[in-house]
């Protein structure tokens, strides 16, 4: 039997790694894998709260499983945004570091 | 008891993977770290009895968002090249805040009761047709659904829009 905090440990764990990533890197691509390693920690959440504590009839099983199906959805569409949006970038600029895009700075 | 040696095993994997991805210096070996690391989780996925969030996990994030990814690696590779450091200055500064966190996460999660707790019930059989019935019916999931399908529809559009070029040269 595993218990639910291991999951919970796990996607702690899963969440910093990602956060770190975020904050340190460099490059926008990776600065956006950070971001999806941050997503899927997030759902590893979800699905184990939904299947330790409201699988059962009783809490409609159906409500945790559409909840991951949006975060799903969102992740889809950021990366798809955040991907589109790099690549304007670098056609625009001629980087993909972070620091260097400095357009707001005033 | 196998269960949880085949647990502890995906974790580390995963979590290896997951600190390769924001750790290794070229780009186009952290993307297939990265899908090193859906994999585990598509795994633990499927350990949870989530086998369609587990399928979804493969197709969407492996088949469509590596593969983007990976895209976006290769069309921006020259400018920002593997030499040199990949990490900011001040790393050191987002480690120990990424540990203080993680150590004050772990510490509320293990003293929190309800997180002792072995799994309950196993979902019904039928759990899958109870979710597609519910994500149409108008009164439980149907307004979020179609939302996050309008949504899905703006951000293709939208990414399509940003990312085409729009002076038909090299800009």
């Amino acid at each position: 039997m595993i218990p639910l905090y291991w999951y919970v440990i796990f996607a702690v764990a899963l969440f910093c790694v990602g956060l770190f990533g975020v904050l340190t890197r460099k490059n926008a691509v990776a600065i956006l894998m950070g971001v999806e390693l941050m997503l899927n920690a997030v759902n590893v959440n979800l699905i184990a709260f939904w299947r330790y504590l409201y699988a059962e009839p009783l809490f409609e099983p159906s409500r945790g499983l559409t909840f991951v199906a949006i975060v799903f959805v969102a992740a889809a569409a950021e990366a798809a945004v955040g991907l589109a949006l790099i690549i304007s970038v670098y056609r625009r600029r001629n980087t993909v570091a972070a620091e260097e895009l400095d357009l707001l700075k005033g | 008891m196998p269960m949880q040696i085949f647990f502890l095993i995906v974790a580390a994997v995963t979590l290896i993977s997951a600190i390769m991805v924001v750790t290794v210096r070229r780009m186009m070996h952290a993307a297939l770290w990265l899908v090193m690391s859906l994999f585990g989780v598509a795994l633990l996925f499927a350990m949870l009895e989530a086998s369609f969030f587990a399928v979804v996990q493969v197709l969407v994030y492996i088949g469509a968002i590596a593969i983007l990814v990976i895209f976006a690696v290769m069309l921006t590779r020259r400018m920002m090249d593997d030499r040199g450091p990949q990490t900011n200055q001040g790393w050191w500064v987002a480690l120990v805040a990424v540990l203080g966190i993680f150590g004050g996460l772990s510490a509320i999660m293990l003293s929190w009761p309800r997180l002792q707790v072995g799994p309950g019930i196993r979902p019904a059989d039928n759990i899958l047709t109870d979710f597609g019935t519910a994500l149409v019916n108008p009164g439980q999931f149907a307004v979020p659904f179609e939302v996050a399908s309008v949504l899905l529809l703006a951000a293709l559009v939208g990414s399509i829009y940003v990312a085409v070029d729009h002076k038909g040269g090299k800009g």
